[in-house]
Parts: C-alpha cells; sequence; structure tokens
C-alpha cells in the first residue's frame, strides 16, 4: 500500500507498540497480559508494518528467518522446564530467584518467565509466517 | 566400551549428513574409523568369549516395568558384532565411491550407520524389551535404505513390503517376548535362559514361542514370508551386501538362536524351526536356479541359506549353524559388493548378458570366483566346510525330527545342488565363460576403484583362510558360538578344517560330491531347465503368498473397504461438508445426550431464576451487545461480497471480546480482540486467491443449513444455561487461589496474581507447550502447502 501517511505513522507506531506487546508479556504475570497476547500484539505491529512497506521489508528487519523465530521460541520453552529437572523436581517446575535492583527493588526472576518469552516468540513467528506466506502469494 | 562403539556409531550417524558437507569425498573415509575401531574392539573379545566368558554392561531404565538398559557380549553376539561392524567398515568404504557425486550420499551415510547401530544394539542387548526397540529400529532405518532411491515407485514399493512383513513380525514378536517375561518373571535374556526349566512347565510357553517366531519368521524371510528379501533387492548394492546378507535378515536367525538354549528341549520348537527352515532351503535354492539377474540370484540364495540356519538350530546342529552364519555372512557380502561393481563398471545386470570379463576385471572376478565356489561348496573354501556341517548335521538330526531322519539329508542334499548351480552362476558365467550377447556393454567395463575393492577381497580372503586354516578366527568363533548356541546342551564338536574334512571318507562327503555334480550338470543343462520349471513359477504367481500379500494389502487400502467409505464422508474436501460433519456430530452427541439424560428442563428452570437477580443497567448492556451480534451474524449470510462479510464476522467477535470485558475476564477480552484483528487481516489475504463470489447453494440446502445452525445455537444456549444450575463452588479455582502466591503457610508453587497466566505458564505448561508445538506445526504446514504449490506448475482448478 503506497500511503505516505500511512509510512510516517507506521514508523512511530512499530517501536511504540513492540514496546506495548513487551509490556503486556511482562506484566502478564500479575495483571492481565502475557506471552500469548503479547506475541498477538507484536505480530500486529509488524504486520502494520508489512501493510506499509511490503513483506520483504518486514523481513528485512526482523533480520532472521521467521521459522527460525519459531524454533527459538519453542526452544525457549523447552529450555525452561530442564532447571525444575535439575532441581529434582517435575519438567516444567517453576523456578524462582530474586535479585535486589538498586532504586527498583526486589526483582523476581523464574522459569515461567523464560516460558512466557518462548510463547511470545513462538506465536508472533507462526503468525507472522502465515501472513508473509499468504501476502507474499499475492 | 560395549555402550561406547554403539554411541560411537550413533552419533556419527546423526552427524553423517553436515560432516559430508564439510568433508566431501572423503567421508566415508571417517565415518569408516568407527566401524573399524568396534570392529576392533569386539576382535578383542573373540578369544574370551570363545572361552565361554561374558562381559556384562546394565543400566537402570524403567524398574517399575523390569525393563533394563542391558548388555551382554558373549560368543554369538561377538560373531554377529564382527559381522555388523566388520562388514560394515567394509560397506562405509565401498559406498563412498559407489555412491560418488550422488547428491544425497550424506544422508545415505547416516541411514547406513543408523542401521549399524540399532543392529549392534539387537545382537548386544540382553533385555527382551530393549531388542525389541532396536529391532524395530532396524526395520525402520531399512525401509528408509531399501527405499533410497525414492523416486522409483518400485523402491518404495518395496521398501513399504519390507516394513510391512517385517514391521507386523515385529508387533507379533513384542507380545511374543512380554508373555515370554511374564512366564520367566524376568526381561533379561540371560536370565530367561538360565531358568528355561520353568518355561516347560507354562501352559503359556506355546504361545509366546509361536508369537516370537512370526517376529523371528518374517525378518529372516522364512517361508511363506520369503516373498519380501528378493523385492528389497530394489535397494542400492551395497545396502543388499548388508542388508540382506550379513545382517538384518539373519537377526531372525540370530533371535533363534538366542532363545534356542530356552526351548531346545521343545519338541515343537524343533518342528517348527526344521519344518519351515527346510521348506524355506529348499525353495530359496530352487528359485535362485530359476534367475539370471546376479541380485536376484543371491537374493534367493540367501533365502534358502537363512533357511538352512534356522533348520539346522531345530535339527540340533548349532556347529553346523554358527558355522554357516559365518560362512554366509563372508560369501554373500563378497558376493553382492561384485553385483555392485559389475553394475557400476559395466553396466549390466543379468548375468546371462555377462561373459569374459576376467580380463577386464581380474581382482573382481578372481573375489567373485572363490565366493561363488565358496557357495556352491567347492573344497578347501569355508563355504565346503559349512556346507559338510550342514550334510553332517541333516544325517544326524537330534530330537522330534529325527522321526522323518531320511527327509534331511535329502532335502539338504537336492539344495546343496541348486545352491551349486547359483553359485556357479554368480561365481563362474560372468568371468570365465564367454559372453553370448549381441552388442558391446553399456559401459566399458575395468577394474573398480581400491576402495571399493577393498571389502570384496578381504572378505574372500577370509573365506579362504576360515576353510584352509581354521584355527587362525573360524574355529574360536564357530565352536565358541556353537557353545552359545546350545546352551547348557553338550554338544559333540567336529573338527573344522576344509583338508581334513575333503580327505577322510564320511556319508556327508559322498553327498557333498553328489550335490556338486548334479550342481554341474544342472548348471549346463540350466536353459531346458528353466524353460521346463517356468510353469511353476505361473502357478507360484497365483496362488503364492506374495500374492495373498497383495491382495491383503489391496483389502486395508484398495477401492472396496472401510477405510475408503469413511475417507469419503468425512474427507470429502469440500469445507462446508466438514463444517455440517462436524456440527451434525456435536449435535447427535451432546444435544442427545442432553436430552436423553432428561434433567434439562430441570436444571433449565433452576438457572433461569438466578438471571433474575442481576441488575437491568448490567442487562442492558448485555443486551446491546447481543442485538448487534445477532445482527452482525445475520447479516453476514446475507452479504455478496467476501470483504464485506469479513468485516461484519469482526464486529460478531468484537462484540463477544466486548462481553468478556463485561464479565471480568479482561484477560480474554485481550487476546479475542487480538485474535480477530489478525483473523480480520488473514483472511483479507486469503480472500485475495479466492475466485469471485458466487453462490453455490440452492434455497434448499441454505434453509437445511439454517435449520442445522439453529438447532447448534440452541443447543450450545442450553448448555450455557444449564450451566448455571450447577454450584461452582466445588470447583478447582480454590486450588489455584491457594497456590499461586506464597500463603501464611509458606505452600506455594508459583508467584503471580494472574491467575490465567499462572496456569498457562506454570500450573499447565506442559499444556501450553503442547500448544505452541502445534502452532509452530500448524506454520509449517501453511508454508509448506503454499510454497509447494508455487513450485509446480499451475494445475487447473486452483487459479
Amino acid at each position: 500500500m503506497n500511503s505516505i501517511i500511512l509510512r510516517t505513522a507506521t514508523r512511530f507506531m512499530l517501536p511504540l507498540l513492540i514496546l506495548f506487546s513487551i509490556v503486556v508479556l511482562l506484566r502478564g504475570h500479575n495483571q492481565p497480559g502475557g506471552g500469548f497476547v503479547g506475541g498477538l500484539l507484536a505480530t500486529s505491529a509488524f504486520a502494520l508494518y508489512a501493510m506499509a512497506f511490503g513483506v520483504p521489508a518486514m523481513q528485512r528487519i526482523l533480520r532472521v528467518p521467521l521459522t527460525t523465530y519459531i524454533a527459538i521460541g519453542l526452544g525457549m520453552a523447552l529450555v525452561s522446564g530442564v532447571p525444575g529437572l535439575l532441581g529434582g523436581e517435575p519438567f516444567l517446575y517453576g523456578m524462582w530467584s530474586s535479585f535486589e535492583l538498586a532504586g527498583i527493588g526486589e526483582l523476581k526472576v523464574g522459569t515461567p518467565l523464560l516460558f512466557d518469552v518462548g510463547v511470545y516468540v513462538t506465536v508472533m513467528g507462526v503468525c507472522l509466517l502465515m501472513l508473509s506466506t499468504l501476502a507474499e502469494e499475492s | 566400551m560395549i555402550v561406547g562403539t554403539l554411541l560411537a556409531i550413533f552419533a556419527l550417524a546423526l552427524a553423517a549428513p553436515s560432516l559430508h558437507r564439510v568433508l566431501g569425498r572423503a567421508t566415508g573415509y571417517v565415518l569408516a574409523l568407527g566401524p573399524l575401531v568396534a570392529f576392533g574392539y569386539y576382535l578383542t573379545q573373540m578369544t574370551p568369549t570363545a572361552a565361554g566368558e561374558a562381559t556384562t554392561v546394565a543400566v537402570a531404565w524403567a524398574e517399575s516395568l523390569g525393563v533394563e538398559f542391558s548388555f551382554r557380549v558373549d560368543s554369538l553376539s561377538t560373531l554377529f558384532a564382527l559381522l555388523v561392524t566388520g562388514v560394515g567398515t567394509a560397506i562405509v568404504l565401498y559406498s563412498n565411491s559407489y555412491l560418488e557425486g550422488h547428491p544425497k550420499r550424506g544422508r545415505f551415510f547416516g541411514y547406513l550407520l543408523g542401521f549399524m547401530g540399532a543392529m549392534l544394539g539387537l545382537v548386544l542387548a540382553d533385555d527382551l524389551i530393549l531388542l525389541f526397540i532396536f529391532w524395530e529400529l532396524t526395520s525402520i532405518t531399512s525401509y528408509l535404505l531399501i527405499g533410497f532411491d525414492h523416486e522409483r515407485e518400485k523402491a518404495r514399493k518395496s521398501a513399504l513390503q519390507a516394513l510391512v512383513v517385517t514391521g507386523l513380525g515385529g508387533l507379533s514378536m513384542l507380545a511374543g517376548l512380554v508373555l515370554l517375561g511374564q512366564i520367566a518373571g524376568t526381561f533379561s535374556v540371560s536370565g530367561i535362559i538360565e531358568n528355561y526349566q520353568v518355561l516347560a512347565e507354562s501352559p503359556l510357553t506355546l504361545a509366546a514361542m509361536i508369537l516370537v517366531l512370526g517376529g523371528a519368521f518374517t525378518k529372516s524371510a522364512q517361508f511363506p514370508f520369503h516373498f519380501w528379501l528378493p523385492n528389497a533387492m530394489e535397494a542400492p548394492s551395497p545396502v543388499s551386501a548388508y542388508l540382506h546378507s550379513s545382517t538384518m535378515v539373519k537377526a531372525g536367525v540370530y533371535l533363534v538362536a538366542r532363545l534356542n538354549p530356552a526351548f531346545t528341549e521343545d519338541p515343537a520348537w524343533q518342528w517348527a524351526l526344521a519344518g519351515f527352515g527346510g521348506a524355506t532351503m529348499l525353495l530359496g535354492a530352487y528359485m535362485a536356479t530359476r534367475q539370471t539377474y546376479y541380485k536376484k540370484v543371491l537374493a534367493y540364495t540367501t533365502v534358502s541359506s537363512l533357511g538352512i540356519m534356522v533348520m539346522l538350530i531345530g535339527l540340533g546342529a548349532p556347529q553346523a549353524a554358527a558355522a554357516y552364519i559365518l560362512a554366509h555372512a563372508l560369501f554373500k557380502g563378497a558376493l553382492f559388493l561384485v553385483a555392485g561393481i559389475v553394475d557400476h563398471e559395466a553396466g549390466v545386470k543379468d548375468t546371462e548378458q555377462m561373459g569374459g570379463l576376467f580380463g577386464k576385471m581380474p581382482v573382481t572376478a578372481l573375489v567373485a570366483i572363490i565366493s561363488g565356489l565358496s557357495m556352491a561348496g567347492m573344497v578347501p573354501l569355508l563355504g565346503f566346510v559349512a556346507k559338510e556341517l550342514l550334510l553332517k548335521g541333516s544325517l544326524h538330526a537330534h530330537g522330534g525330527p529325527h522321526d522323518v531322519a531320511w527327509l534331511w539329508p535329502t532335502i539338504s542334499t537336492i539344495a546343496g545342488a541348486f545352491m551349486a548351480v547359483a553359485g556357479f552362476q554368480a561365481g563362474i558365467r560372468p568371468f570365465l565363460m564367454k559372453r553370448t550377447a549381441e552388442g558391446e556393454y553399456p559401459k566399458p567395463p575395468h577394474e573398480a576403484p581400491p576402495p571399493m575393492l577393498l571389502g570384496p577381497v578381504v572378505l574372500t580372503c577370509l573365506t579362504l583362510v576360515g576353510g584352509l586354516v581354521p584355527a587362525l578366527f573360524a574355529k574360536p568363533i564357530i565352536n565358541g558360538t556353537t557353545a552359545s548356541i546350545a546352551g547348557a546342551k553338550e554338544v559333540e564338536l567336529v573338527k573344522l578344517s576344509a583338508i581334513y574334512m575333503a580327505t577322510h571318507a564320511s556319508t556327508a562327503l559322498l553327498l557333498s560330491g553328489i550335490a556338486l555334480v548334479a550342481g554341474a550338470v544342472l548348471f549346463f543343462l540350466r536353459g531346458p531347465w528353466r524353460a521346463i520349471t517356468a510353469p511353476l513359477d505361473r502357478i507360484g504367481a497365483i496362488i503364492g503368498p506374495e500374492r495373498i500379500y497383495h491382495l491383503l494389502f489391496a483389502g486395508t487400502v484398495g477401492s472396496v473397504s472401510l477405510a475408503t467409505i469413511q475417507t469419503k464422508l468425512l474427507q470429502s474436501g469440500y469445507l462446508r461438508v466438514y463444517v455440517q460433519v462436524t456440527v451434525l456430530t456435536v449435535l447427535a452427541l451432546g444435544g442427545g445426550l442432553m436430552v436423553l439424560q432428561g434433567d434439562l428442563v430441570e436444571s433449565i428452570s433452576v438457572a433461569l431464576p438466578k438471571f433474575g437477580e442481576i441488575a437491568w443497567t448490567e442487562l442492558l448492556f448485555e443486551a446491546v451487545l447481543v442485538f448487534m451480534i445477532c445482527v452482525a451474524a445475520i447479516a453476514s449470510t446475507q452479504m455478496r461480497g467476501r470483504l464485506s462479510t469479513i468485516a461484519v464476522l469482526g464486529v460478531v467477535g468484537y462484540c463477544s471480546a466486548v462481553i468478556f470485558v463485561l464479565f471480568g475476564a479482561p484477560d480474554v477480552a485481550m487476546t479475542q480482540f487480538a485474535v480477530e484483528t489478525l483473523t480480520v487481516i488473514i483472511f483479507v489475504l486469503v480472500v485475495y486467491h479466492l475466485p469471485r463470489f458466487s453462490v453455490y447453494s440452492s434455497k434448499k440446502v441454505k434453509s437445511l443449513d439454517a435449520l442445522l445452525g439453529a438447532a447448534f445455537g440452541l443447543m450450545m444456549a442450553a448448555f450455557v444455561v444449564s450451566s448455571f444450575a450447577i454450584d461452582a463452588d466445588d470447583g478447582i479455582s480454590w486450588f489455584y487461589n491457594r497456590y499461586a502466591l506464597p500463603s501464611a503457610a509458606g505452600e506455594h508453587v508459583a508467584y503471580g496474581r494472574n491467575l490465567v497466566n499462572i496456569i498457562l505458564v506454570d500450573f499447565r505448561a506442559i499444556d501450553t507447550l503442547g500448544e505452541i508445538v502445534v502452532l509452530g506445526l500448524a506454520a509449517v504446514g501453511v508454508y509448506t502447502l503454499l510454497k509447494l504449490r508455487q513450485d509446480r506448475p499451475a494445475q487447473g482448478g486452483m487459479a
């Protein structure tokens, strides 16, 4: 679509949307949100970009092939189950540890977060792969 | 070290395709190191195991099931391990040249080494279940190897046939092994053999034995399952040499030999082995005389040899069986490789089209002549020793089958004569006799490169040395293996020297001479012989077991079958039929159940008053949304354009999302919004490819669909309403509430306040993992479907 308004708007919107999707991803543990929705939002952001600049341009800013995103996402989800195993618990058991961050307070980090990021990346990769395959056909 | 050799070979199998990309031509030389080192290790085991020692390695595995990851190296295992790794080394080197320049050589090595590892694991396993796993792994890898030239339909069919036959046998074997383990109370092979008296007492032993033999007989191509083996010759020659002479088909023989000590006194066991083995021996040898294609001659003699080995075990002649296993692997491995060389360097497959090749390829010719003569049973080769032992074993049959003592030497002699014909056909005809065929060879015949010759030459030297100086390697292996097969039973051992046997008169020597002379005569009269026996072939084609296989196969996947009918019904290819079938099924099962249970009216009457408790402001919001959804849904059926239909459906989706917001499910609402947006985008992209919108359904179909839709909607509504009647306090939400956050008692599983998310990523993370895997597969499916279509020229109807 050759529209200056769309293109200009997209340039501003893309980083904001992605930032938003990451916020949604990270806050998901305590408030509405999570990896799935975050991934869908990120997909929407990149789909917007693809509409404004074309699918090849979108694939360029993503750097690596979309199948790689899927692989990385699934890999992260899978790996997040291993610490549980190592700790003598069932596969995918949530393992947590917390850090003191100066000025922010206590930060809890756990394998469910890694899992959620894996879901995020997978969902984004899957949806964008379907979108771009269909779009390339046209 | 035992596990190490296995792991090394499997690791090489996995790495082969990548290694091939890096190393190119040299891949085979590097990969051959794996089996070579393993071969060296098992060579060091030869002397101690021959003396009766055994090494055992066991790792706990599925303890609750009594299954162990255990391996045991005794003499029988060593013999097979040496064959697998030794012949394997030669095959890898040979394939490196044979498949020179083949685009899928790396993958081929992967399959080949995978098979090698499976086979090695099979002969070393000391646990029935572990043995079964390796057994099936050999079936699968051999499927890949036989069908390696998968562009050819015949290769695919043969590979499938081999897999179906051996796979079905494998399933029967699994049942038998489980039964055996139940009877003996252990899955350990050595444990079962030690407690063989328990087997003799159980009434279930016969069933277990028959089931296990089902596996062994299909794998080692015993009559009436022999037909898959000659068809499997569609595989590349090195594969035939490896799978069909020295290893895979012998897995059945190995299993029979391995379990023989447990059943040896059982007359049913003796009769089954001797009967089926004898029939296979005779049939295979006879069929071999009728063949002219090099690999087919070898394939049918292999069938015959497998019959011989099984028969000998049944007749209680373990030394003869052990000698035949070794002799056969050596000469048949070499001959298959020769078949590949002749095909590769001269371009001919039919032995009757060959001739005078001795001058062109002297080394290959010497290999073929010596190995061919060994197959024919000529002095002083190892094949002669094996045949002498076969005849001796037939003459002195122990156990049940000695009731018909005259039968075994008779059929052995006849089979020996047929084998001699096949030996001359493979060893003499192409090299020492004149070429009678018209025209030039398709390729100018010349000697094969050294890496291809190495294997056959070494195997042939062993054939020669084994007959002349048995003490060097043949005697320890054969006699050690004999002890393994015989178990606790005492066996009279025969002196193995070919010279000694040929110079000491015996009935066996006389029969051997008769067989050789008859074979020589028959070889010169092979033209008329083939003409006379041709009608038998035609009868075999009509009533033979292969025909039965095809009939059964057609019954499963052919034109008139349950599968076809239900496929036509369920997989029509029309989206509307899929939707109709799905809706009707849910309606019939779900709705039917609701009506049948009869408490529908009751639960609705319980639920309805609860709606009165809702505040009217809330109801107003809901009513507006429901109205919008209904209008949009009805409008979507009336739209005349695709884009407008999609937009209207989007309205339905967004309104549903707002309902989620109203009912305090922001998570679901968010997801619904995002999904709805993306669905519209994807729909728009798909619509782009569809033909112009037109009306397909008639008024009648439409009203029927409307009726179906309305009924479905009503059923869902009834579902939802009646669900209000259920007291929800007994749900499991208390569990999530309790364990989501650290409680006063300190018990917690997850840290988080958003239950939906915690369920997704923590409590039920493995479900989510499964779901994202499905998502990934769906994406790959979309990708391949569209991309594959793109590569092909446009076919009608897809524009």
